[in-house]
């Protein structure tokens, strides 16, 4: 019986989820045809909002990226050195924080980074407009949410999670150079130098890759959990904590998602 | 007065997930005419208005607009009617990271190819007809709750629809700002002949505003009929809402007794 009723939970829960993440991708592919398709059939992109969308995400979110990327450069050149010295090998350092830093931390960064500033905004943002019945009153009007309030987001979200993530690479491996420097008798030339020689393409561009599902994936949470915001005021924070929790979640996971693929079909 | 209907709705019905809402609603709205449906909190009134606007879906009836049963249309069909109906929400539901201009040029930029300077004009007279003019450049926040109304209404009167909708114009306004509003609503109806809706519990507003009126309790149409029809009526629910008796208390002792005990009132 036990046994019988757990079985049913943990179903319902994984159907649940399941449902959850149809929702997200039927909202990410509207937000995708709005951008990519619907221009090319008259109903143009609301660049300027985009733009705006794009100032708001990337460029303001730089100082504290580029703080937060150096430190963990910094210290992921000291837990790698850590280790490293046992085998007289701490020049290896400089490979060790590159490749971790392009492939798997810029990225990740950069979208816990963007999570919190831009996706939450987004839930409170549209949680509110649902809440003063601004979203009813554009469906009145004949004018479409999704095209109205997530496609600029979308759009914006693609084109600058790329670019904050090459930033925040480059950010890391500073980080890491300033211990190379200090303690492991790099030059900074030298220390450019074996970061580059330990790179190859593959990696910087997988990480790209994540960083625009990552885009997708945060945009697509944030929008969601402000149409689904129900009732009043004390909903939209509701709202604003559930999208940053989950966002989180499902961010990791297409991580994890993506990373194996990576693993098993890249080679 | 015209007598063709603008809108007929038969035996609508509206649920949110279990709970039925709108037993199964039967009249007419006339073309050119201004209907006032009213009915106390959770009669199921805004629910009408908003399956009215096509925000709600039906789960059975129908509802005639326009030659076509809005009931079963697609969404694309659905937004040309809407590009011929006008909604002023109850708080305003104005844009706030929009200015007042802009939230009027709104529709008009999306649907329509008209030049700015056009477009600039248009909202300017449509500000100027609900009596803001000069608050163009004004953000939302700034205007008073009154104001904010009338905006609303210069918003769904950018496209020159052809059906106007109000939802509670009076709530949370002072009586004067309210009977300005009242007045508002009068001089759109004298201007432009359009068919006005207006969902309300506000009796001295609606006996001024409406040519027939609708009483929905319950989900149910207890009455409906012309404005004066409505006032001298004898129906023993009409006459609760009009003279505003309070609902009747658990009427017996044992009733009493038996509710708390069952949970079922006999």
């Amino acid at each position: 019986m036990r046994s019988a009723e757990l079985t049913t939970q943990i179903g319902a829960s994984v159907s649940n989820g399941l449902a959850y993440v149809g929702t997200l991708a039927i909202l990410g592919e509207r937000a995708a045809y709005y951008t990519f398709v619907a221009p090319f059939k008259g109903k143009p992109l609301r660049l300027q909002r985009a733009i705006a969308q794009a100032m708001e995400i990337g460029v303001r979110s730089l100082p504290i990226l580029s703080l937060i990327t150096f430190f963990n450069g910094l210290i992921l050149a000291l837990q790698s050195a850590y280790e490293l010295r046992k085998f007289g090998a701490i020049s290896y350092v400089a490979g060790a924080v590159a490749v971790s830093m392009t492939r798997e931390l810029g990225p990740l960064l950069t979208a816990i980074v963007v999570i919190g500033r831009s996706g939450s905004a987004f839930a409170a943002e549209i949680g509110t407009m649902k809440v003063t019945e601004e979203i009813d009153a554009l469906q009145t009007m004949a004018i479409d949410p999704v095209h109205f309030l997530v496609t600029p987001k979308f759009l914006a979200m693609i084109l600058m999670l790329p670019c904050l993530t090459i930033w925040a690479n480059t950010m890391g491996m500073v980080g890491g150079m300033l211990f190379g420097v200090a303690k492991a008798d790099f030059t900074v030339g030298r220390y450019i130098q074996a970061s580059l020689d330990s790179l190859v393409l593959r990696d910087v561009i997988t990480g790209l890759i994540k960083s625009v599902m990552f885009g997708i994936t945060i945009t697509a949470v944030g929008c969601q959990e402000g149409f689904a915001t129900r009732g009043g005021a004390e909903q939209v924070g509701r709202s604003t904590t559930r999208a940053v929790v989950l966002a989180l979640f499902l961010v990791i996971l297409v991580d994890l998602v993506f990373t194996s693929l990576f693993f098993f079909f890249g080679s | 007065m015209k007598t063709d209907a603008m809108i007929s709705l038969r035996n609508l019905r509206v649920s949110y997930g279990e709970r039925e809402i709108l037993h199964g609603l039967t009249f007419d709205v006339y073309d050119g005419e201004t209907m006032v449906i009213l009915g106390g909190s959770g009669s199921g009134k805004s629910t009408l208005l908003r399956t009215l606007v096509g925000l709600e879906k039906p789960t059975s009836g129908e509802i005639w607009l326009k030659g076509q049963n809005i009931a079963t249309i697609s969404n694309a069909e659905m937004d040309k009617i809407r590009k011929k109906m006008g909604m002023s929400f109850q708080g305003g539901a104005l844009f706030g990271s929009l200015t007042v201009g802009e939230n009027v040029a709104l529709p008009l930029r999306q649907h329509t190819k008209l030049e700015p300077s056009t477009i600039d004009i248009i909202t300017r007279l449509k500000l100027n007809q609900v009596g803001l003019s000069g608050f163009e450049n004004y953000m939302p926040s700034q205007l008073s709750g009154g104001m904010k109304k009338r905006a609303a209404v210069a918003r769904a009167l950018a496209m020159d629809p052809e059906i106007l909708f109000f939802d509670e114009p009076s709530a949370g306004l002072d009586p004067i700002i309210a009977a300005g509003v009242d007045q508002l609503i009068l001089e759109v109806k004298k201007a432009f002949h359009m068919t006005i809706i207006v969902v309300t519990h506000e009796l001295a507003s609606a006996f001024l505003i409406a040519d027939r009126m609708v009483l929905v309790d319950k989900g149910h149409v207890v009455a409906i009929g012309p404005r004066d029809e409505m006032r001298a009526s004898q129906h023993p629910r009409v006459r609760q809402f009009l003279d505003r008796v309070a609902e009747p208390a658990v009427a017996q002792e044992l009733d009493y007794l038996q509710m708390l005990t069952d949970g079922t009132p006999r």
